[in-house]
């Protein structure tokens, strides 16, 4: 092992990878088990397309070459069986928050939901009858993104923020007792 | 063909329905009456040098406080022929809130007359299929109506509060957040 060529990269504390190679080494007495599963989860985020507005087109140029989320380990999923975070992109109405909590429903856990824009997180400036003021009334939302439209750098730095997030957490795998 | 002589020549023939002509920079509405509309609207589509068989916009106005009666229902009408614009108004009063359809003539006033038929409560008799078409089927009330609360109604609409309550329902099953 020492004298190879490949580079052992360091992902936590006692937790080493070698690129490209799909070999995990963990240092069995200062292994958590969270850090590890952490780890996974931050940097596989599937998200789910679901464009509402003209956000969703921040958020597809964000996707694309240009910006490029696939170096997160970033891939947007159609279905949403296959995705564990839900990037709410754009004015949420009435008529479609049903639609949008039927497909957070079908998730498996763990699952995240980052708000894009000020309507997705408030409801912006449309205090009208057909508006969701902020798809928090709804949905357990972990990032919000302020913005109309946010920017692309600004998706990433709450993408960013996301993958914060998980990597703090603890014991996430039974549902609440 | 001049637009105006259109209208002109709709006021020698309908003088009863036509209350008057409006021109401004070329742009000419016939202010109607709605009893023979679709005969009107017939004469427009079907005569060789009016030929008006392009329906670009109907839409409705609410005139609330500001004239009477009530309602106007717009078309804008074109012709790919000769290229000449026709616009009509036609008042629709509160207490009748009703108009006849003219879907068998311009087959794309479908949507819009189910559009305006939505936003301001405006009946169309016999058009085919009058449903909402933007707002939820059992929504209550019409939202462009001028005296309509901007923020909606106080009480909300039951498909969003059976939302809120499924959210509320489903917290149980989420997995824990303990979080360092």
């Amino acid at each position: 092992m020492v004298d190879s060529p490949v580079s052992l990269v360091d992902v936590e504390e006692g937790i080493k990878v070698i690129p490209g190679a799909d070999v995990i080494i963990a240092q069995l007495e200062k292994l958590q088990l969270d850090k590890l599963i952490n780890w996974g989860r931050k940097s596989s985020l599937w998200p789910v397309t679901f464009g509402l507005a003209c956000c969703a087109i921040e958020m597809m140029a964000t996707g694309a070459s240009h910006y490029d989320l696939d170096r997160f380990g970033i891939i947007f999923r159609a279905s949403p069986r296959q995705a564990d975070c839900m990037i709410v992109a754009g004015t949420v109405t009435k008529k479609m928050a049903p639609v949008v909590r039927k497909v957070y429903d079908q998730m498996p856990e763990p699952r995240y939901v980052i708000a894009m824009g000020s309507c997705a997180c408030t409801g912006n400036v449309y205090r009208t009858y057909s508006v969701v003021q902020g798809c928090d009334t709804f949905l357990p939302v972990d990032v919000y993104i302020p913005g109309c439209p946010p920017r692309p750098e600004a998706l990433m730095h709450g993408i960013i923020k996301l993958q914060e997030l998980i990597s703090k957490e603890r014991m996430r795998w039974t549902p609440l007792k | 063909m001049d637009p105006l002589e259109i209208a002109v020549g709709l006021k020698e023939r309908f003088a009863d329905d036509v209350l008057h002509i409006s021109n401004f920079r070329g742009q000419v509405g016939v202010y109607l009456k709605k009893p023979h509309l679709v005969e009107i609207a017939r004469l427009l589509h079907d005569t060789p040098e009016y030929c008006l068989d392009y329906l670009k916009d109907l839409c409705g106005v609410d005139y609330m406080d500001i004239k009477m009666p009530r309602f106007e229902v717009v078309y804008h009408l074109y012709s790919m022929q000769h290229g000449h614009m026709l616009r009509l108004n036609v008042q629709v009063s509160e207490h009748s809130p009703d108009i006849d359809s003219v879907v068998d003539i311009w087959a794309g006033a479908n949507w819009h007359e189910r559009e305006c038929y939505d936003m301001y409560g405006i009946v169309f008799n016999n058009h085919p299929d009058l449903r909402r078409i933007l707002m939820p089927e059992d929504w209550e009330g019409h939202p462009q109506r001028k005296d309509y609360p901007t923020a909606g109604p106080e009480e909300e609409w039951r498909g969003f509060k059976e939302v809120e309550r499924k959210a509320e329902e489903f917290k149980k099953y989420q997995w824990n957040r303990k979080k360092t």
